[in-house]
């Protein structure tokens, strides 16, 4: 638990500027569009309409859409300008619709008076109107404010830290503590906003300047915190941090550590860590020059990004071409290959295997009609599966998607009876789970590789050879125990990764770097 | 002081004022009598311009009503609502203020003046700072009439002021209206259908029904020369009531 609490202060704080930056952008721009709205009739229904459409995008599809937007206008399209616009857009509706629904409420006599003592349209609407719907516009606030903090838990994966780090981080690892932690955190923001816009309310209803006065302290004294623990600039322009990507698990939480790691001890570079970025996010981040590393896979790259077709060959002509085509097309270098394959794999119970004789894709394939299959959020959208679904004729009684932390727990509850598995994962053999045999090679090779951005290999020649250093380093059982570390024995994956590079000689570390080594 | 000349305004087809002609001397004041619908309060609503007239013209104070701004034409003019109107987010105090603080005036001059409003409508300092919710009608119709009076207009239009008020409270405040006219020399039209309310308290009584003014008169000339049927029976009205409460009090049938 100290352990995830120590991270408190960091994720809290960013969620708090990025609440509150959305949050006071929105009221500052929904109150106004409101009032607009309520005066020229003929844009209520196109405002309001398009303000509900926004809404009913979900979440985290609207905080998703936000990447290849901004991307596609020049602009970052991870981190936290993507959330921020996102977050911004969702807490317009409620405020905008209060803010209509309290001007549209005021009683017509109480607006006749105003009129019939000669106040102008402005003052009407600063003395009469404004205040009368005062209520109804907090109220709006209010739902928007436990919305957005709600929210900004969802700007983890585009690249935003945010108390879902704590979130996102424990579901793929397994951590309920981690889990817990982001939950009442957020949970507890939520409630302190809103009390906090509540007493504001409260006090300018009821004339109360202490009441306001302390609402409004406590708001200042969070905000000057939240953006006094922001992140430096850390130091000199001339040592900016490297910036490490992991997307959403175990496997990569490790590999970024052990990144980090590397690179810290080798070169003394400070590092940062983006974690669970979403599967192409974290690609086009590199790319865009957004991260400066990360750990991909031969196989996603040559399917997914480069969009190829077919078998692709050995382990050894999937990675050339990888390195071929990353380096001509992306500007980005295959520093490593670390030196082990987590490839998409399928996986039955040992007695499932048992039964029905199972030991290859064939045998899979002559009794998939009984049986039911489940597999992460990405893989049935993959050309990875047209080719092994086409190769071996698979069809199933039912697919079904979830989240690949739980698919180990679904099948050896014997709710599915089939799984895409990974083959570096610890699971497999905790679980005893068997793994079928791809003969026909129609799922291509998943060699675990670092890839570094154009800005690193430029700027940081040090920082690139302790990442090619690394080629050759880590073999699958030695990946399957650290990850069995994470998710079965309830280490973090910083931990995990401290005990693997304790145990690695720091080949071409500088004498007198290690004290007793 | 106030002229009203050839004033129609429509509503679609409907014809809700017609014609409309008449004046009213400085420190006098006009009551508008008529049963629902007859035109009166849209009549009124056009002398300072809530409701903007088809044709004809309106003169208050020697000024053409078309020519000012409308928020200035009304901030000139006192106006007591039917509703009464008071702001229920300001306090007692700060209704009667509002005129002030939009003319500018500093804090000092309006502590002063409202607290002398408060006195001169009869209410008790005490209620200052209370929320209008916490007053009874009466009591609210009244910070109404000082916040009319607040600017020191010359003129003041009153649409159904006492309307809504139980007899009493109607009684005592109708009396404390008329004193004050005089003493501040008011020009004021006012809205009613209550005849016995226009006779006690209007210098001159116009009769309204359909839109069209049918009669303007003082209540002498009034009772004496009837324009027809209609204005003989309002007036004659109040008369009857009398009499039947007067034999009902006396234990006569």
């Amino acid at each position: 638990m100290s352990e995830q609490l120590a991270h408190l202060p960091e994720y809290l704080s960013a969620h708090v500027r990025l609440t509150l930056a959305a949050l006071a952008t929105g009221i500052l721009l929904a109150v106004p569009a409101g009032v607009v709205v309520s005066r020229l009739h003929a844009l209520e229904t196109p405002v309001l309409a398009l303000a509900s459409v926004i809404q009913t995008v979900p979440a985290l599809a609207l905080l998703a859409m936000m990447v290849p937007l901004l991307s596609g206008l020049g602009l970052p399209g991870i981190g936290t300008l993507p959330a921020f616009l996102a977050l911004v857009l969702y807490s317009l509706l409620p405020i905008v619709r209060n803010t209509v629904t309290g001007l549209h409420g005021v009683d017509p006599p109480v607006l006749e008076a105003a009129r019939g003592l000669g106040m102008t349209r402005n003052e009407r609407l600063l003395h009469v109107e404004l205040p009368l719907a005062l209520p109804v516009i907090v109220a709006g606030v209010r739902t928007a404010t436990v919305w957005t903090v709600g929210m900004a838990t969802l700007s983890t994966p585009i690249g935003a830290p945010s108390l879902g780090n704590y979130i996102f981080g424990g579901l793929q690892t397994r951590n309920t503590a981690a889990i817990v932690t982001g939950c009442v955190a957020a949970a507890l923001l939520a409630l302190g906003l809103d009390g906090v816009v509540r007493a504001v309310a409260a006090s300018l209803a009821d004339r109360r300047r202490g009441l306001l006065a302390a609402a409004g302290a406590g708001l200042l004294a969070l905000a000057g915190w939240a953006w006094a623990a922001a992140p430096r600039a850390e130091g000199a322009s001339d040592r900016p941090p490297i910036l490490i990507g992991a997307k959403t698990f175990t496997e990569q939480y490790v590999l970024a550590e052990i990144l980090a790691g590397t690179v810290q001890a080798r070169t003394g570079r400070p590092t940062r860590t983006l974690a669970s970025l979403g599967s192409t996010v974290a690609f086009d981040a590199l790319r865009r020059g957004e991260i400066d590393v990360y750990v991909d896979y031969t196989g996603t790259l040559w399917a997914t990004v480069m969009g190829r077709k077919g078998p692709g060959g050995s382990r050894r002509d999937v990675e050339a071409d990888v390195r071929r085509w990353l380096i001509d097309q992306a500007g980005v270098t295959l520093a490593a290959s670390l030196g082990f394959e987590n490839a998409y794999c399928f996986a039955v119970r040992r007695d499932t295997a048992a039964r029905l004789g199972l030991r290859t894709l064939d045998d899979l394939a002559r009794h998939a009609r009984d049986l039911s299959l489940a597999s992460d959020y990405e893989f049935f959208g993959r050309e990875e599966w047209r080719a092994v679904a086409a190769a071996y004729g698979l069809a199933f009684r039912a697919r079904r998607t979830m989240d690949p932390s739980l698919l180990y727990q679904a099948i050896a509850a014997g709710q599915v009876d089939a799984i895409t598995a990974y083959s570096s994962d610890g699971r497999i053999e905790a679980l005893g789970l068997v793994t079928l045999e791809d003969e026909r090679r129609a799922i291509p090779p998943y060699d675990a590789v670092v890839l570094a951005g154009r800005r690193l290999v430029r700027e940081a020649p040090n920082v690139l050879a302790a990442l090619r250093d690394l080629d050759g380093a880590i073999d699958v059982a030695t990946m399957r125990a650290l990850n069995r570390l994470v998710d079965e024995e309830g280490r973090t994956p910083a931990a995990a990764a401290g005990i693997f590079l304790r145990g690695r000689p720091h080949r071409a570390a500088p004498s007198g770097a290690r004290p007793g080594g | 002081m106030i002229q009203v000349t050839g004033l129609t305004r429509r509503y679609g087809d409907a014809l809700a004022v017609a014609e409309v002609t008449f004046h009213v001397e400085a420190g006098q004041v006009l009551a508008l009598v008529g049963g629902s619908g007859a035109g009166k309060t849209t009549t009124l609503k056009m002398i300072n311009r809530l409701v903007e007239p088809d044709a004809g013209h309106v003169v208050v104070e020697g000024r053409d009503a078309a020519s000012l701004e409308p928020h200035a034409l009304r901030r000139s003019i006192g106006y007591v609502f039917q509703g009464i109107g008071l702001f229920p987010h300001m306090t007692v105090a700060e209704n009667v203020a509002l005129p002030l603080r939009l003319a500018g005036w500093g804090r000092g001059r309006i502590d002063a003046r409202v607290a002398e409003l408060l006195v001169l409508v009869g209410l008790d300092p005490s209620l200052a700072g209370r929320f209008p919710a916490a007053l009874s009608g009466g009591e609210q119709q009244r910070v109404g009439v000082a916040r009319a009076l607040a600017p020191s207009p010359r003129v003041m239009l009153l649409d159904e002021p006492f309307g809504a008020l139980d007899p009493l409270t109607r009684d005592r405040l109708q009396r404390s209206f008329d004193g004050l006219r005089r003493t501040l020399g008011l020009t004021a039209v006012f809205v009613t259908h209550d005849m016995a309310e226009a006779l006690v308290l209007a210098d001159r009584i116009g009769v309204m029904r359909g839109g069209r003014l049918v009669q303007v008169g003082t209540p002498a000339e009034l009772a004496r020369s009837p324009a027809d049927e209609g204005v003989a029976g309002l007036l004659d009205t109040p008369r009857r009531l009398a009499h039947l409460v007067a034999s009902r009090l006396e234990g006569r049938s």
